[in-house]
């Protein structure tokens, strides 16, 4: 399918590919095994200038958007769908500088979160608070000029490696789920520890900590944008941030089809390749058509982002739900293909099923998406009967 | 320092292909890449530049396309690219390539150190480096591995190099301006930035024949070139045998027999 | 000058712009016309079956061929040692200056290296020609260049013949450029044109692929390097008679820029990968370093040399001096051990002379199973240890 990119979009893709092709795809397996952080990768792809590439060219980005985010998203996840995320996670923990930060806040963390000499990371999942966001425990106290922070996050991903934290605390639990703001927090401040990293299923390299938060004083400064805003900062993060999931689920679909189509041209079976059987054709062929359906909808949100369009909640569920839907059901029918060999380890497939999963879990659940996209249904459905009176 | 990488543009050899029936080259989509060995020579000069200052430019003889090689260079932080390409040029042997590419570099003028890949992947003649010293009258090593310090000595610069041989290598001190051939062992090659692939795609790059630069045309294209190819044959290949069957154990037994009646 | 279509001729099978490595022909109007980028490297003249395609060169009599004589070897040394291609020089070389009815000469340069000229004289030379200074002890490019150079020129030998060595390949380019006359590297085949009596050099192209046939018809020396192992040594003759001629070292320049400080030896195994009789070498396939080990027991179990391929090298398995292939070694040892290797050209390139081929791969097929005397399909993990097994037992 031609999505009729630019040249440089194309560029951008192709650097990316380049890099997931030439210095990554050797040493995946290296770095599921081992469950460290992909930093030699990371470096790379921050020489490369990628980190920057939604970020303005004020504060040293390239100045384009979350369509080029998604196309680099995408190409690593082609290969190794932890390094991808931790690429991802950066850009969902600097969005909300982004969005809501002051020129000083801007001026003061854009340009190493761009220049990926630093990472950034979001968190606001706590033990008792995934879903039901609104019900989180962390607080941040106004104290003179400072807040001071108390409380646990968990599952962050980037968590421990990024300089760069926004997190959201409760200011005033009277006032519900009007009552959280973010902050940006930097690694180093006094009272602000990692606890435990996660052993998960799939995206192994990624780092997935938990966040301590010990009368953590910080300046009143890094209060992204006003008390009380904290779901409103959330909400908005997400919207923007969805696409890139949706791109790394994007990513391991495809990296998983590329894997099955070839492995099922090679293995022979009852004197033929498996790829002349009807019912592994068949397979493929979903695979592929559900890929590229998939990828429509998140170019088009991101360009929708892009050209400055705000509304576009309903979009980028819609965008994280299908492609991650599909990753799993892709995956899942490419180890399928891959027989037994697809569930050794010594085969690169298993990996990709085992990291799809997640997709349809964070960054809101794929259960949430589908509430988000009722809601937004609904209201629409509600507008527009008010129009006609009916 | 003011360095200057020569570079080839190759097709990827590694894809080129006999078509068994017609035993001619297949080459269908076989890429056009900048020789393996010349990106090592690029990453070289880039990084002398990061550690001395200065100027790396980059420069090649061919058709008009190698100009995708020049804008790749320049795309990883090469400062300037020069194409030499004129029809005059055709034909050329590695006599005259040397001699071109060295009345170019004379015609850019300031240079401390060249350097060039070990040998180009289609060629493979590794003659073009020390052909170029030679017309350009300045020594010359080949195969370094690793430019290990840089000293002053009577106001000369001088490079202190490890120069690979069979048996290991050579610890070589040659004063500056020299050329250099370098091998693979010597660095790693970095990926091109987006910042230098828009850069690359706005540079302009400067385009002599054989004319701007002086070149006498005796010693160009295929006058200039004493060897002509006078046959292409695809080389016989070599026959297959057989394949052992069986449990490891089995082939085993079955090899250690086959080859003892063979070798004793 | 250049390539010509005959236009009567083409009959538009487009066999030739398949043939073309540079993608420089093109059809119109059903006819074969040739592109800007052609760089006249003659590919498309022989896939053409209806002899349409021409390559025109001018004649450049610069030279007159008459005045040179003789078939020279440069002899190499290292540390006062003749090193062993020398003899395989000699051994191709006596067979051209015979076609050519002309003496077989050798050119010695080092410092107290006249004693071993007799040894070159043993293996068939006409003549020696030694040069000895305490400047000429170790290889350096400037001082060898223009003590060769010089000697050519005063005695004018027809063909000169050297090593593709770390040596050759950087004394000779020079030695050719100061001749102005024509070279061609890394011959794997030697003749003498029984027409016109120019030497015919053949040598792989494209990456083994493609061999070509050149010839340099008007200058003179014609020149050419040959890599180790790929031609036979000359036989020793202790009887054979030779002049043993001394030049004077102060009738060169012996002047260099560059100054040798060191030699560092770097030889791990004491099995040196090019006079391997039987060598052991691994892949991609093995995996890992680590896995080299199964390689290197395997060589152990049998008293030979390990070798790797490119792809091992690249990976970082294993050293470059273990690669075997066109841009590694060159290796023709009585049996090959081709383990997780797929056998791409560019490596067969480096080990096909070899009198057996055994290959370990699991892919059947893996191109090497089409060369291989033996093949095996199977985990190279569990064959090896049956083959070590095997061979302790013996």
């Amino acid at each position: 399918m031609d999505y009729l990119l630019s040249e440089e979009q194309i560029m951008v893709r192709d650097l990316a590919r380049k890099i997931a092709q030439e210095k990554l795809k050797d040493r995946v397996a290296e770095f599921d095994q081992q469950e460290k952080f992909p930093w030699p990768i990371i470096k790379l792809i921050a020489e490369a200038d990628l980190f920057g590439v939604y970020i303005e060219e004020k504060y040293g980005g390239m100045g384009a958007g979350i369509l080029e985010l998604c196309l680099v998203t995408e190409e690593i996840s082609r290969v190794c769908g932890g390094v991808a995320v931790s690429y991802a996670a950066s850009a969902l923990g600097t969005d909300p500088i982004i969005l809501f930060g002051t020129e000083a806040q801007k001026k003061k963390y854009l340009p190493d979160l761009a220049s990926g000499k630093k990472l950034a990371a979001f968190g606001l999942t706590e033990p008792n608070a995934g879903s039901d966001a609104g019900a989180i425990e962390t607080t941040a106290k106004k104290d003179g000029g400072n807040y001071i922070i108390n409380g646990t996050k968990h599952f962050i991903t980037n968590g421990s490696e990024a300089e760069t934290y926004v997190i959201v605390a409760m200011t005033d639990k009277s006032k519900g789920s009007r009552g959280s703001s973010a902050f940006i927090v930097e690694k180093g401040t006094p009272g602000f520890s990692f606890g435990k990293k996660e052993e998960k299923m799939g995206i192994r390299t990624s780092t997935t900590s938990e966040l301590i938060f010990n009368d953590c004083k910080i300046p009143k400064e890094n209060l992204l944008g006003k008390e009380g805003m904290g779901f409103i900062v959330t909400m908005k993060t997400f919207d923007m941030s969805r696409p890139g999931v949706a791109a790394q689920a994007l990513g391991i679909a495809q990296g998983a089809l590329d894997l099955a189509l070839e492995y099922s041209r090679q293995r022979q079976q009852f004197g033929k390749p498996i790829s002349s059987f009807q019912g592994i054709q068949f397979m493929l062929a979903d695979m592929a058509t559900q890929i590229e359906a998939a990828r429509g909808l998140v170019y088009n949100t991101a360009k929708m982002i892009d050209s400055g369009n705000l509304k576009v909640s309903k979009e980028s569920a819609m965008c994280k739900l299908f492609a991650s839907d599909v990753a799993m059901k892709v995956t899942t029918d490419a180890v399928q293909i891959f027989g037994g060999y697809g569930y050794m380890r010594d085969y690169p497939i298993e990996k990709f099923m085992r990291d799809a999963k997640i997709t349809q879990i964070y960054e809101g659940t794929n259960q949430i998406q589908r509430s988000i996209i009722a809601t937004n249904l609904i209201k629409e459905s509600l507008a527009a009967s008010k129009k006609t009176g009916k | 320092m003011d360095i200057i990488v020569c570079i080839k543009q190759v097709p990827d050899t590694t894809d080129v292909r006999i078509n068994p029936d017609t035993n001619t080259l297949v080459r269908d989509g076989v890429a056009s890449i900048i020789n393996p060995f010349d990106m090592y020579a690029i990453e070289e000069g880039l990084r002398l530049k990061e550690r001395f200052g200065g100027k790396v430019t980059v420069i090649t003889m061919g058709p008009p396309q190698s100009e995708a090689a020049l804008r790749e260079a320049l795309s990883l932080g090469v400062d300037q690219a020069v194409l030499l390409s004129d029809r005059a040029f055709a034909g050329s042997d590695t006599l005259a390539t040397s001699y071109a590419l060295a009345a170019g570099i004379k015609k850019i003028g300031v240079y401390d150190v060249i350097i060039c890949g070990k040998q180009a992947i289609d060629g493979d003649t590794a003659q073009v480096g020390p052909g170029i010293s030679v017309w350009l009258d300045i020594p010359q090593v080949t195969f370094v591995k690793k430019i290990e310090e840089t000293k002053q000595e009577k106001g000369k610069n001088i490079f202190r190099l490890e120069r690979m041989v069979e048996e290991g290598y050579e610890v070589i001190e040659v004063p500056l301006p020299c050329l250099i051939t370098v091998v693979k062992e010597i660095n790693e090659p970095r990926m091109p930035s987006l910042k230098g692939m828009m850069r690359s795609k706005k540079a302009e790059i400067i385009k002599w024949t054989a004319e701007n630069i002086n070149a006498d045309e005796k010693n160009i294209g295929l006058d200039g070139s004493p060897t002509q190819v006078v046959r292409i044959f695809t080389p016989s290949p070599r026959k297959g045998g057989q394949i052992l069957h069986g449990e490891p154990d089995e082939v085993a037994d079955k090899l250690a027999e086959f080859l003892k009646e063979n070798i004793n | 000058m250049g390539l010509e279509i005959i236009q009567d001729k083409c009959v538009g099978c487009r066999l030739c712009l398949k043939s073309c490595p540079y993608d420089a022909l093109e059809m119109v109007n059903s006819i074969a016309v040739v592109k800007d980028n052609c760089i006249l490297c003659g590919a498309c003249v022989d896939s053409c079956k209806f002899e349409a395609i021409i390559l025109r060169k001018h004649e450049d009599l610069s030279v007159s061929e008459d005045a040179f004589e003789d078939v020279w070897v440069f002899a190499e040394q290292k540390k006062g040692v003749i090193q062993s291609v020398t003899y395989e020089l000699l051994g191709e070389g006596k067979k051209l200056a015979q076609k050519r009815r002309q003496n077989l000469a050798a050119v010695l340069l080092g410092d107290k290296i006249k004693k071993e000229a007799k040894k070159l004289i043993e293996r068939g030379a006409d003549k020696v020609y030694v040069v000895e200074s305490p400047a000429l002890k170790d290889y350096q490019a400037q001082i060898y260049s223009n003590v060769l150079t010089k000697l050519v020129r005063d005695y004018k030998p027809e063909i000169v013949l050297t090593g593709a060595t770390s040596i050759g390949r950087s004394l000779i380019p020079r030695v050719a450029v100061e001749l102005k006359t024509g070279l061609t590297a890394d011959c794997t085949g030697l003749d003498i044109d029984e027409e016109k009596g120019m030497l015919l050099q053949t040598r792989p192209a494209f990456g083994g692929n493609i061999m070509a046939t050149i010839i340099c018809p008007h200058r003179r020396p014609q020149m050419a390097t040959v890599r180790h192992k790929v031609m036979k040594e000359a036989e020793v003759d202790t009887k054979y008679k030779g002049q043993i001629i001394e030049i004077n070292p102060k009738d060169f320049s012996l002047n260099s820029d560059t100054r040798l400080i060191d030699m560092v030896e770097e030889l791990e195994e004491t099995v040196n990968l090019t006079e391997a009789d039987i060598i052991v070498s691994g892949g991609r396939g093995v995996g890992s370093g680590d896995n080299f080990k199964i390689i290197e027991e395997l060589a152990k179990s049998m008293g030979a040399a390990v070798g790797a391929s490119r792809a091992a090298v690249d990976s970082g398995f294993k050293p470059y001096s273990h690669q075997v292939g066109q841009t590694g070694k060159t290796v023709c040892p009585k049996v090959y051990f081709a383990c997780g290797i797929s056998g791409q050209i560019q490596h067969l390139v480096g080990m096909q002379s070899s009198d057996i081929i055994v290959a370990i791969n699991k892919d059947p097929d893996a191109p090497i199973f089409k060369v291989a005397t033996y093949g095996i399909v199977g985990d190279l993990f569990k064959v090896i240890p049956a083959l070590i097994k095997r061979f302790q037992k013996k």
